[in-house]
């Protein structure tokens, strides 16, 4: 397996101006990240990069994206992709997104999927369960985040061991500052959005850690009984960051 | 000068060692509360603010917290309303409504409003945006704050001073009919004060030709409280007028005994407990996104250490943060900050942390008889 080289761009939807990276060649996949960004190139991008046009933007008010007036909530963010797939005439595209960009993914299906050809929610925060609760990202101090998204605290070391740019603390608060801006009240979820998910009319998968401690595996029952026909994969050893964690693994059921 | 007696009814009688295991008050599990204390502690604080009215102080104030031994007056309203009653000449002051906590600013409006006509026109109004931790305790979402409450502010005094019925179409908060009953007694409104830990943001709003409302800089080392009165001073220079001395306040705790060192002596559990245990609160808690500026957030962050450590009484009473002494100390230091900094207004915290009611009856006795008549001729 050769290196996949994505390009560095940025697109400008809504007056957005996007940071995207581009790899690798097929179908389209928009690879939707999380609270924490997309700040890399990690290695379950290249993997995907050899079978799709993996496609790994930054989201309105994340990262090296524009922070637009118009982000006030998660509705805005699912409109914004929305346009970006029209304006990048992205068709028969795979959205896979991670917590937060699950979240964003089933926004987007519930009121438009002619240029989505299906769903894969990994560890996908959107929606409220009886008797399971989410972490509380916001009074964890980001060290704590940080050992909390992992299983394999050796990864959880081996990223608080990463050098701490000016950069990217400037990031890190952008990124915090539009969680919170989306996602604080009500936390993390949509409380309209069960009602719509029976209009999302393309196939869904569902990928889950089993020791996932943001957004604990209980929710699984809940998208189950929302989502009937989802296939749903849960793996072992795995905290909330499957892609990270189970790089092989993930890529695997995404192509399956 | 115009001198402010100002209380947080503590839950005084926490646990010290419970809060420091659980390393804040704020969401201290209320198993560690007692409402039979509670009770207790309610009434004693009451009859120390009308104590104050007794002494002599211009003003008395109170204000809001939630979900926390720091301060037990989830709502102002009840503890004004109850103070507007027994008094009969001072001020009272609400320091403040935590503003973008209500889902409707009427309601502030309102309450505000009935205060000011049962006490014949004695209310301060105070509005603030509550303190980051009642963000995560209220689930109100922190990066819309400064907009609620400036949109809760143009609600709340267009209700006191227009007509009705009008319309109000802002983008938090929406009211068909606005048309208060009723409206405050003073004209054209209530005072209005703004306490403040310290921003340029609030500084330029406070400021504005179209407010000049009091800045008041709460609980800070005199250089920060320096530096902040001066920025306020030179703001309204740049909005092209003169800040009367009326539109600054300090407040600061302060405790008077007989002599320096005993009243160091009195005085250092209960501060440092205040200090160390009710202020406490973790750095994530304190400044939620979107509560200040990134570029605020990152300067807190740097000076995390200093910030979050503990202090003793000592580098307290050196920094600024607490005055304590005789008489002639107290009197000494505030004539030397007023000297330096001209503010209009004075608000002590006579009662702080653990301190009992004896040596807060003796603290306001002293700060009353000994201090203030000094402090209330400077202008």
């Amino acid at each position: 397996m050769g290196e996949m080289r994505f390009t560095d761009t940025h697109v400008e939807v809504d007056g957005c101006r996007t940071h995207l990276r581009r790899g690798g060649s097929g179908e389209p996949l928009l690879f939707l990240h999380g609270a924490s960004g997309a700040p890399v190139v990690m290695p379950f991008m290249e993997k995907l990069a050899q079978r799709f046009d993996v496609l790994v933007p930054e989201h309105p008010g994340y990262g090296l994206s524009d922070e637009p007036e118009w982000l006030e909530n998660i509705h805005d963010v699912a409109y914004f992709y929305l346009g970006f797939l029209k304006k990048l005439d992205l068709k028969n595209t795979l959205v896979v997104g991670s917590s937060m960009g699950g979240w964003i993914a089933m926004e987007m299906a519930v009121r438009d999927t002619s240029r989505i050809k299906s769903l894969v929610l990994v560890s996908p925060a959107g929606i409220a369960a009886p008797g399971v609760r989410p972490a509380d990202i916001f009074l964890m101090p980001p060290e704590e985040v940080v050992k909390n998204l992992f299983f394999d605290q050796k990864l959880a070391q081996a990223r608080l061991a990463e050098p701490v740019t000016p950069e990217a603390i400037d990031i890190a608060l952008k990124n915090r500052h539009t969680t919170a801006r989306l996602a604080w009240e009500p936390r993390l979820h949509d409380p309209f959005l069960p009602k719509w998910l029976h209009r999302i009319d393309v196939p869904v998968k569902i990928i889950w850690g089993r020791e996932d401690r943001i957004i604990p595996v209980g929710f699984v029952k809940e998208y189950q009984r929302l989502l009937p026909k989802a296939q749903v994969h849960i793996l072992e050893n795995t905290g909330h960051l499957p892609h990270a964690e189970k790089a092989d693994e993930f890529v695997e059921l995404v192509c399956r | 000068m115009q001198i402010v007696l100002f209380h947080l009814m503590p839950y005084a009688e926490v646990d010290i060692a419970a809060a420091r295991a659980h390393g804040t008050v704020w969401g201290l599990p209320n198993k560690h509360y007692d409402a039979s204390v509670a009770h207790r502690l309610y009434n004693r604080f009451l009859d120390e603010l009308e104590y104050g009215e007794e002494l002599g102080f211009d003003a008395i104030s109170v204000n809001e917290h939630h979900q926390t031994a720091y301060g037990l007056m989830p709502s102002p309203i009840v503890t004004a309303s109850a103070l507007a009653r027994r008094t009969k000449k001072v001020k009272i002051c609400i320091l403040g409504s935590a503003l973008p906590l209500r889902s409707h600013p009427m309601m502030v409006a309102e309450e505000h409003a009935m205060i000011d006509v049962i006490s014949g026109g004695r209310l301060i109004s105070g509005f603030v945006r509550g303190i980051g931790a009642e963000y995560h305790t209220f689930g109100v979402n922190p990066t819309f704050s400064h907009d609620r409450f400036h949109e809760a502010h143009d609600l709340i005094v267009r209700a006191w001073t227009e007509k009705g019925p009008f319309a109000f179409e802002g983008h938090h908060y929406r009211v068909s009919y606005v048309n208060l009953w009723p409206q405050p007694l003073q004209k054209p409104h209530p005072p209005i004060w703004i306490p403040s830990q310290g921003s340029k943001e609030t500084i330029d709003w406070a400021a504005h030709p179209d407010r000049r409302y009091t800045y008041l800089q709460t609980f800070s080392p005199t250089k920060v409280v320096a530096r902040y009165l001066k920025m306020y001073r030179d703001t309204c220079t740049g909005f092209g007028y003169t800040a009367k001395d009326s539109q600054l306040g300090w407040s600061v705790p302060v405790y008077v005994g007989t002599d320096d060192e005993s009243a160091r002596r009195e005085a250092k559990t209960h501060f440092e407990n205040f200090r160390n245990v009710f202020v406490r609160m973790p750095l994530e808690m304190l400044l939620p996104p979107g509560y200040t500026s990134r570029e605020s957030l990152k300067n807190v962050m740097k000076a995390k250490a200093q910030m979050f450590g503990d202090v003793t009484i000592d580098q307290a009473i050196e920094l600024g943060l607490f005055v304590c002494g005789s008489p002639a100390t107290v009197l000494k230091s505030f004539q030397s900050h007023w000297n330096e900094m001209r503010f209009g207004n004075l608000l002590v915290l006579c009662q702080f942390g653990t301190l009992p009611a004896d040596l807060t009856r003796k603290n306001m006795e002293l700060f009353a008889r000994e201090v203030m008549p000094a402090l209330k001729k400077l202008s």
